[in-house]
C-alpha cells in the first residue's frame, strides 16, 4: 500500500516534473525562436547576445541604426523620408508613409504661413544640402584610448558623419548652424557599447586615460546638452546607447521590466505591447528620443495622469561605477508648492541627475497592462480663462483623463491650418456645420475661443464614465463637446509639429517651444504676460513682422500646471537670427520665472538654463550637487557640464 | 532735471531753451477744446456718441460686479478673518463693516452722469475760462496707450476744477472716462457727492490712520479696477490740492496700491501718464491764502459751492492741460524690482512692501511728479509774480513799482525761463505790452495797475469802528503776498536747481566745485520736503544747475571750479532772491526752536508761536518775507526736521509733542547762514548733513 501508494506517488512527481520540463523546453524554444523576447532572460554576456542578436526580434527591428543619418535626417527633426514641403501647385504636403499625415495636402497651411509670418514662398533659404567632412574639424584622439578600446572589440567609429550626429540636440541654434554647414566642437569619437559590461569597460579605460565622455541616447535634447563644452581640451568620447535597447526581463507579478537605457520610446512601447503591457510614458518625441534621456531629464509624458511621470515609473536603475540618484521634481522652481508634489518619495531634495554622474545603462521601470478602450474627445470653450478654470476645476477633483491637454485661440488657428484636405463633400458640410453651431448659435467668438483635447483610458465602461463626469465640468465653464475627431487630430499633430519648424526654416521662419510648470492662480498670468513679452522683446529687437507666440496647458497637478510655449518669427532683415531667437528665449525665460513659473518642468537645464540654477535651489543647493559630483565624478570623466 | 525720464524729455527740454520766446503753440500742438465747443450746442456736445476703446480684453465692469469682485477676493477674505480675530468681533460682523465701506467708497461710473457732467461743465467752463489747451499729440498717444494696458492718469492737483476738466476733456475725445480718487469731502455734499460718484469718482477718506480694514479695503478696490483694466485710473500722487501751487511730495501709498499688480504679475505692463494742469489764475487763490494763514477752509458743501458761483462772473483767464507721454510702468522699474519676491508665499497674502520695492515707488511717485513740473506750461503771470516778490513790499504797496521796470524785467525773466527750458504760455502774436496789460488784468485781485505804476491790492475789510492793528495789517499783506508766492510757485521748479547753485555760491564764498556740491547736497537735505529731488539724484541735480548757469552766461565752469562771471551777477542775485524767502523763513524757525526755552514742543503750539514771532520780526523790520507766516512752509519745517531726526516725537505723548535735539537745530541754522564752511561739512559723522 504504502509501496503502491509510495510508486504511484513517485510516478506522478516525475509525470509533473516532465510536464514542468517540457513547458520549460517549451518557453526555451520559443525564445530562441524570438518570439517573445519579452519574457525571456536574455543572458548577461555580451558575446553571448552577440550571436543571439542576429535571431532576436530586437536586433532585426531595430529603430535606430548605429549609422543614424541613413536613415534620419542630420539637419532637421526626424526621418529622412518625412518632411513638409510646398508643392509646385503651392500646396503644403506631407511626404513619406510613416504618418497619418503622410501623403496628405494640408490646403490652409500656406495661407495661415504667410498670414501668420508676414513670409513668402518667393523668399527661400534653403539648406546645406549635404555634410561636407573637409569642414568638421579633424579628431583629437587619445591614442592609448583607442588602442586599449579597440582589444575590447567594442565599435567605434571616427567619422565625421557620426561625429557631427551625435554633437547636437534640437535647439534652434544646433539645427540652425547645421542648416547652414557650421560646426562647432564635435566629440572626437563615437562607441556603441552593446550591453551594460560594455559600459563599464568604458567608463574604465575613461578614467584610465582621462577621457572626456559624453553619453547620447536619442539625440532629442532642447537644452544643449549634447553641446561639447567649447572648455574641455581632452578628447571627447560619445557613448552612444542606441545599440543597449533590449528589454531584460519583465516581472509579470510585480508589473515590473528591466530595460536598457538606449532603447528609444516606440520600441519600447511596441515590444511591451507585444507581451499586452505598456509603460504608458507618451512624451512627443518617443519615437527617437530614448529611456535613459528620459529618467535624465525627468521626462514628462502626455498620459502621466494615468502612468505618472517618468520618476514615477522608473523604479531604481542599476548604477554602476557612478551612483544612479533619482532627481527631485524641478517642479515649481520656487517651492511655492506642498512639499509631497516637490520631493517624490524617498528621493532626495535639490539633486537633479543631468549630470551623468547618475546616467545608468539599465533601468527598472513600472509597466501596466494595455488599457480595453481609449477614446479621443474635445471641448471647445468660448475663452481661454474659461478653459483654464475648467482644467483647474478637473485637477481639483483629481479626475483628470489620461491627458487633458488645453490649446490657446492662436494654436487652436494653427491646429485648423493643419487640416488635411476632406475627402468628402459630407465631411466638409459637416465641418462647416459645426462651426456655424458655435460661433452663429453659441455666440463664440472666433478669434477667443480654444480647444482642449482629451485622452480617456481604462476600461470601457469606466472611460465612458469618466467622460460623462469630463463633460459635465467642461459645461460648467462653458465647454462644448467637439467631437473625438479633433481631439484625435490635436495628438496626431504633436508628432509632426515638430518637422514644421524645419519647413519654416526652409522660407525665413525660425521658432522653437519651451515649458514650465506654474501654480493655478498664476497659470493665466504667466500665459498673457509671457506671450507678451515675446512679442514685446522681438519688436524691440527689429523683428519685422509680429511674431506667433502662443501657449497651451499640458498637464494638470493637485497645484499647478504645465504650460507649454510656442515661439517662432519671421527672421528676414535680421543680420544674426540666432542672436535676436536667443535674447528673446532668454528674455521669455526671465518673464517665467519672473512670474512664478520653475525653470524647466521636462526640458530639463543643460547649459541652455544653468546660468539660473543657483537663483533656484539656492548656494547650498549647489554645493549639494558639486560635493555629490565631486563624490561620485572626480575627475570629470562624464564632463558635459550640464547642470552645475 | 532726472537722467531716468527717458532720454527723449532730455533732449526736448534743452533743444526748446536756444528758441526765441514766441510761446508753445508752435513746438506742440495745444489746441483750444472750447473754441470748438463755442460754435457747437452743448446739449449737442453731451448727446454725442461715446463709443471709446478701452484696455483690449478687458470687459465692461458694472458697480455690482466690481464690488463683488473686491468683496469676495481671497486677501479680502483673508483680512476679513485675520481682523475678526484680532478685534474678536464675528467674521459676518467684519464683513459687514466692509461693506460698508465699499458703499462709501464704490464709483457708480454711468454714461447717463457723463453726458449730464459734460453739458454742465460745457456752460461753466465756458464762463470761466477764455480757453482750455490740451495737446492733441499728448491724447492722442493716450487713446493708443489705454488700448495696450491698463492706464494710471496721475495730474497734478491745483484746483477743484482738475478732474471735472480731464473727465470732460477724455469725453470730447472719444477716450475712457477714468475712475477717479477723490476725498470724502466731496461726497458728503448733497446731490454733488452722487453726481460726481456717478461721473467715476470714489472716495477716500483723508485720515486713514491704522484702520486695516479700511486700508484693505481701499487696496483691493483699486488694485481690482487696475486688474480688470476697464477704465483707467486717475489719482493725485501728491495726495492733496496743493495749497501753495507747488508741487507736494508725493504720497506713496496709492502709487503702491496701482503698482502692484505689475509687480505680482497680474497685469503685463501698467502705463503712466503724467498730467499737467496750469491755470493762468485759479478759483480758490485768495481762499488758499487764508488757509495759509490759518484761517479754516470753509467744508466742502453745496450751499457753499452755490454761494461761491460768484466766482463764475470772473475771468480766469486760460487753462493748460498738457497729457504727458504714456509711461511704461515695466520698462521704468527694469533692474529696480525683483518680481520673483512674490513668487514664495501666495499673492492674495498680506504682504508688506520691502525696502526695494518702497525705494522703488517713492522713487517712481518721485519721478511722475518731476515730470508734471517739467510738463506744466508757466504764464507771464508767474514771471511776473517772481519779480514782485522780490520788490521791497513798502515798494508794492505804497509808492508802486514803475510798469515799465516791471516790463522791462519780466522780458529779461522770459529770456531767461526759456534758456532754462521752461514751456511758457506766451502768445506769441500779440505785442509783449498786451500781453503784460492783459495778464495784470485778470489778476486784478492781487495787483492793480495806476498811473504807469503797479500796486499790490489789499484786501477790503468791511468798515470797522477801530482802526486796524498792526498785527492784522501785516495779516492783510501777508494775504496779498501768499497769493503772489503761489503763482511764483508755478515757476519756481524752473529756476530752482541753477537758485541754490547760486545760494551756495554766495553762501559758501568758495568756487570749489566739490565744496559747491556738498552745500547743495544740504540745502537739497534741508529743502526736500519743500521742493521735489528725485532720491539719489543730487549729483544730476547739481550737473543740470551748472549746466544752465553756464548755458545763460552767468558761470565759468572748469574741472574743478565754478567761476562767476562778470555778466552773471544780474542773474545769480535773481536766483538767489528767489530762494531768499524759504531761507530766511526756515532761519526764524531754526531760531525760534534754538531759543525756546522748552525742549519739549507740540505741534499745537508750535504754530500760532512761530506765526507770533514772525509777525513781530516783520513789524521790526528784522524779517524782510512774509511768507515765513506761511502754515505750509512753518510744517514743512518741521517735517523736515522729523525726517533729519532732529526733532522727534514722544513715545508717550498722543498730543503729537516732540523733542528737539536744538544743538542740530543750531547746527543747521550755522551752516545755512554760512558760519560753517563747506569744508567742515564733508568731515561731519552724520553722512545725511
Amino acid at each position: 500500500m504504502a509501496s503502491n501508494s509510495g510508486s504511484s506517488s513517485s510516478s506522478d512527481r516525475q509525470r509533473i516534473a516532465q510536464q514542468r520540463l517540457r513547458i520549460i523546453a517549451g518557453h526555451l524554444q520559443r525564445s530562441e525562436d524570438g518570439d517573445s523576447s519579452s519574457t525571456v532572460l536574455l543572458a548577461a554576456e555580451c558575446k553571448a547576445q552577440e550571436s543571439q542578436k542576429t535571431a532576436g526580434c530586437s536586433g532585426e527591428e531595430k529603430t535606430v541604426p548605429r549609422k543614424r543619418h541613413e536613415i534620419m535626417k542630420w539637419n532637421g527633426w526626424g526621418y529622412s523620408d518625412s518632411r513638409f514641403l510646398f508643392n509646385k501647385k503651392g500646396q503644403a504636403e506631407f511626404t513619406g508613409k510613416r504618418y497619418r499625415l503622410s501623403g496628405m495636402i494640408i490646403p490652409g497651411l500656406k495661407d495661415w504661413f504667410e498670414g501668420t509670418f508676414g513670409a513668402s514662398l518667393q523668399h527661400k533659404t534653403p539648406a546645406t544640402p549635404v555634410l561636407t567632412s573637409s569642414s568638421v574639424p579633424p579628431p583629437t584622439l587619445n591614442e592609448a584610448f583607442v588602442e586599449e578600446l579597440k582589444s575590447t572589440g567594442i565599435p567605434f567609429s571616427l567619422e565625421a558623419e557620426d561625429r557631427v550626429f551625435r554633437a547636437h540636440g534640437h535647439c534652434l541654434h544646433e539645427i540652425f548652424a547645421l542648416r547652414e554647414g557650421k560646426f562647432g566642437r564635435v566629440p572626437d569619437m563615437v562607441v556603441w557599447p552593446n550591453c551594460h559590461n560594455d559600459v563599464v569597460k568604458i567608463v574604465e579605460l575613461a578614467c584610465k586615460h582621462n577621457v572626456c565622455l559624453m553619453p547620447y541616447g536619442g539625440g532629442t535634447s532642447v537644452s544643449s546638452a549634447l553641446e561639447c563644452p567649447p572648455e574641455e581640451t581632452r578628447s571627447i568620447v560619445s557613448l552612444d546607447t542606441s545599440q543597449m535597447n533590449r528589454i531584460l526581463w519583465i516581472d509579470e507579478k510585480n508589473l515590473t521590466a528591466h530595460v536598457e537605457a538606449g532603447i528609444v520610446g516606440q520600441d519600447l512601447e511596441r515590444l511591451l505591447n507585444e507581451s499586452g503591457y505598456c509603460t504608458g510614458h507618451e512624451p512627443d518625441s518617443m519615437e527617437f528620443s530614448s529611456l535613459g534621456g528620459w529618467v535624465a531629464t525627468r521626462a514628462s509624458g502626455m498620459k502621466k495622469n494615468i502612468y505618472g511621470n517618468i520618476e514615477d515609473l522608473s523604479q531604481f536603475s542599476d548604477g554602476f561605477a557612478v551612483v544612479n540618484i533619482v532627481r527631485t521634481d524641478n517642479f515649481f522652481s520656487l517651492s511655492l508648492m506642498p512639499k509631497a508634489e516637490r520631493l517624490h518619495q524617498g528621493q532626495p531634495p535639490l539633486l537633479q541627475d543631468e549630470e551623468p554622474w547618475v546616467w545608468s545603462p539599465e533601468v527598472t521601470m513600472k509597466i501596466r497592462p494595455m488599457p480595453e478602450y481609449q477614446k479621443y474627445g474635445s471641448v471647445v470653450f468660448p475663452n481661454f480663462e474659461q478653459g483654464v478654470a475648467c482644467l483647474r476645476e478637473v485637477a481639483k477633483q483629481r479626475c483628470a483623463p489620461a491627458s487633458i491637454r488645453l490649446m490657446d485661440n492662436e494654436q487652436f488657428k494653427f491646429g485648423h491650418a493643419l487640416k488635411p484636405q476632406v475627402s468628402s463633400i459630407f465631411t466638409s458640410f459637416l465641418d462647416g456645420l459645426k462651426k456655424f453651431y458655435i460661433t452663429k448659435f453659441k455666440g463664440f467668438d472666433p478669434n477667443h475661443l480654444c480647444v482642449a483635447t482629451l485622452l480617456f483610458e481604462g476600461d470601457r465602461e469606466k472611460v465612458l464614465q469618466h467622460e460623462k463626469q469630463v463633460y459635465d465640468i467642461a459645461a460648467k465653464f462653458g465647454g462644448l463637446a467637439a467631437g473625438e475627431d479633433n481631439g484625435q487630430r490635436g495628438y496626431m499633430l504633436t508628432f509632426v509639429i515638430a518637422y514644421l519648424r524645419d519647413l519654416g526654416m526652409d522660407y525665413y521662419v525660425i521658432g522653437e517651444s519651451f515649458e514650465t510648470s506654474v501654480p493655478w492662480d498664476r497659470v493665466l498670468d504667466i500665459c498673457r504676460n509671457v506671450k507678451a513679452r515675446i512679442v514685446a522683446e522681438c519688436k524691440d529687437k527689429g523683428v519685422q513682422f509680429s511674431p506667433l507666440s502662443t501657449c497651451r496647458v499640458t498637464q494638470t497637478y493637485d497645484a499647478g500646471a504645465c504650460v507649454y510655449f510656442y515661439f517662432a518669427f519671421n527672421y528676414r532683415g535680421l543680420s544674426d537670427p540666432v542672436h535676436v531667437y536667443e535674447q528673446v528665449e532668454h528674455a521669455a525665460r526671465e518673464e517665467i520665472l519672473a512670474n512664478g513659473g520653475s525653470l524647466s518642468h521636462h526640458h530639463g537645464v543643460g547649459k541652455l538654463r544653468k546660468e539660473w540654477m543657483r537663483d533656484t535651489v539656492s548656494n547650498v543647493g549647489m554645493g549639494m550637487l558639486k560635493s555629490v559630483k565631486d563624490y561620485v565624478d572626480p575627475k570629470n570623466i562624464f564632463g558635459n557640464r550640464n547642470l552645475l | 532735471m532726472t537722467d531716468t525720464i527717458p532720454a527723449k524729455n532730455n533732449c526736448s527740454q534743452y533743444r526748446d531753451s536756444g528758441r526765441a520766446g514766441s510761446g508753445l503753440e508752435n513746438e506742440e500742438e495745444f489746441v483750444d477744446l472750447l473754441d470748438e465747443q463755442r460754435r457747437s450746442s452743448d446739449l449737442g456736445f453731451a448727446l454725442r456718441t461715446f463709443n471709446p476703446n478701452p484696455f483690449k480684453g478687458a470687459s465692461p465692469c458694472s458697480t455690482a460686479d466690481l464690488n463683488k469682485a473686491v468683496l469676495e477676493s481671497q486677501y479680502l477674505r483673508y483680512m476679513v478673518k485675520e481682523i475678526a480675530m484680532e478685534t474678536g468681533s464675528s467674521v459676518e460682523e467684519v464683513r459687514e463693516e466692509a461693506c460698508g465701506i465699499l458703499e462709501e467708497m464704490s464709483q457708480n461710473l454711468q454714461l447717463g452722469f457723463i453726458r449730464l457732467m459734460a453739458y454742465v461743465l460745457s456752460k461753466v467752463f465756458k464762463r470761466l475760462f477764455t480757453s482750455i489747451f490740451v495737446n492733441t499729440e499728448g491724447l492722442n498717444t493716450l487713446q493708443q496707450a489705454i488700448q495696450e494696458s491698463p492706464v494710471i492718469l496721475m495730474p497734478n492737483h491745483r484746483s477743484y476744477v482738475d478732474f471735472l476738466a480731464i473727465s470732460y476733456i477724455l469725453f470730447s475725445y472719444d477716450i475712457p472716462v477714468p475712475v477717479i480718487a477723490a476725498g470724502t469731502p466731496l461726497a458728503g455734499m448733497k446731490m454733488i457727492g452722487e453726481i460726481l460718484r456717478r461721473s467715476g469718482a470714489f472716495y477716500i477718506r483723508r485720515a486713514i490712520g491704522s484702520d486695516k480694514l479700511y486700508w484693505a479695503m481701499l487696496s483691493e478696490y483699486v488694485k481690482t479696477i487696475v486688474r480688470r483694466g476697464f477704465a483707467p485710473v486717475e489719482f493725485y500722487v501728491e495726495g492733496l490740492r496743493s495749497r501753495t501751487l507747488k508741487s507736494l511730495i508725493p504720497k506713496i501709498g496709492m502709487m503702491h496700491m496701482v503698482l502692484e499688480p505689475f509687480f505680482k504679475g497680474e497685469v503685463y505692463d501698467i502705463t503712466l501718464v503724467p498730467i499737467s494742469i496750469s491755470y493762468d489764475r485759479v478759483l480758490e487763490e485768495s481762499l488758499l491764502a487764508h488757509e495759509l494763514l490759518g484761517i479754516p477752509k470753509p467744508k466742502e458743501s453745496t450751499t457753499g459751492l452755490l454761494k461761491a458761483s460768484k466766482v463764475l462772473q470772473e475771468d480766469y483767464g486760460s487753462m493748460h492741460v498738457n497729457f504727458g507721454r504714456p509711461l511704461s510702468v515695466r520698462q521704468l522699474c527694469q533692474g529696480k524690482i525683483n518680481r520673483c519676491q512674490y513668487n514664495l508665499i501666495p499673492r492674495d497674502l498680506p504682504q508688506k512692501p520691502n525696502a526695494e520695492t518702497q525705494d522703488c515707488v517713492n522713487w517712481l511717485a518721485h519721478l511722475m511728479v518731476r515730470i508734471q513740473e517739467e510738463g506744466s506750461v508757466v504764464s507771464p503771470w508767474s514771471l511776473m509774480a517772481c519779480l514782485l516778490l522780490q520788490t521791497p513790499i513798502t515798494v508794492l504797496s505804497q509808492e508802486g513799482l514803475l510798469w515799465h521796470l516791471l516790463t522791462e524785467k519780466t522780458l529779461w525773466l522770459r529770456k531767461l525761463a526759456l534758456d532754462f527750458g521752461a514751456r511758457l504760455n506766451w502768445p506769441g502774436q500779440v505785442p509783449d505790452s498786451d500781453v503784460m496789460s492783459s495778464t495784470v488784468a485778470i489778476h486784478r485781485s492781487v495787483v492793480h495797475r495806476k498811473a504807469g505804476c503797479v500796486y499790490l491790492v489789499r484786501e477790503e475789510e468791511p468798515a470797522r469802528k477801530r482802526p486796524i492793528s498792526p498785527e492784522e495789517g501785516v495779516i492783510r499783506t501777508a494775504a496779498a503776498v501768499l497769493m503772489l508766492a503761489s503763482y511764483r510757485n508755478q515757476s519756481i521748479h524752473i529756476f530752482l536747481r541753477p537758485a541754490m547753485l547760486a545760494t551756495a555760491i554766495h553762501i559758501t564764498k568758495t568756487t570749489q566745485r566739490d565744496e559747491l556740491f556738498t552745500f547743495f547736497c544740504f540745502l537739497q537735505d534741508v529743502f526736500s520736503n519743500e521742493f521735489i529731488f528725485i532720491p539719489g539724484k543730487s549729483s544730476q541735480d547739481f550737473e543740470q544747475a551748472c549746466f544752465l548757469l553756464k548755458k545763460c552766461g552767468a558761470v565759468h565752469i572748469s574741472q574743478q571750479e565754478v567761476l562767476v562771471s562778470d555778466v552773471g551777477l544780474e542773474v545769480l542775485s535773481f536766483l538767489r532772491a528767489l530762494l531768499q524767502p524759504f531761507i530766511e523763513s526756515y532761519q526764524v524757525m531754526f531760531r525760534y526752536l534754538c531759543e525756546e526755552e522748552v525742549h519739549v514742543l507740540s505741534e499745537k503750539q508750535f504754530l500760532p508761536a512761530v506765526r507770533n514771532v514772525a509777525t513781530k520780526l516783520i513789524l521790526s523790520g528784522d524779517l524782510h518775507t512774509y511768507e515765513a507766516l506761511s502754515s505750509d512752509t512753518q510744517k514743512n519745517v518741521l517735517v523736515a526736521l522729523r525726517r533729519l531726526e532732529i526733532v522727534t516725537k514722544l513715545r508717550a505723548s498722543e498730543q503729537n509733542e516732540y523733542r528737539v535735539n536744538k544743538a542740530a537745530v543750531r547746527r543747521i541754522e550755522n551752516i545755512l547762514s554760512g558760519e560753517i564752511p563747506p569744508q567742515m561739512l564733508q568731515t561731519t559723522p552724520d553722512a545725511r548733513l
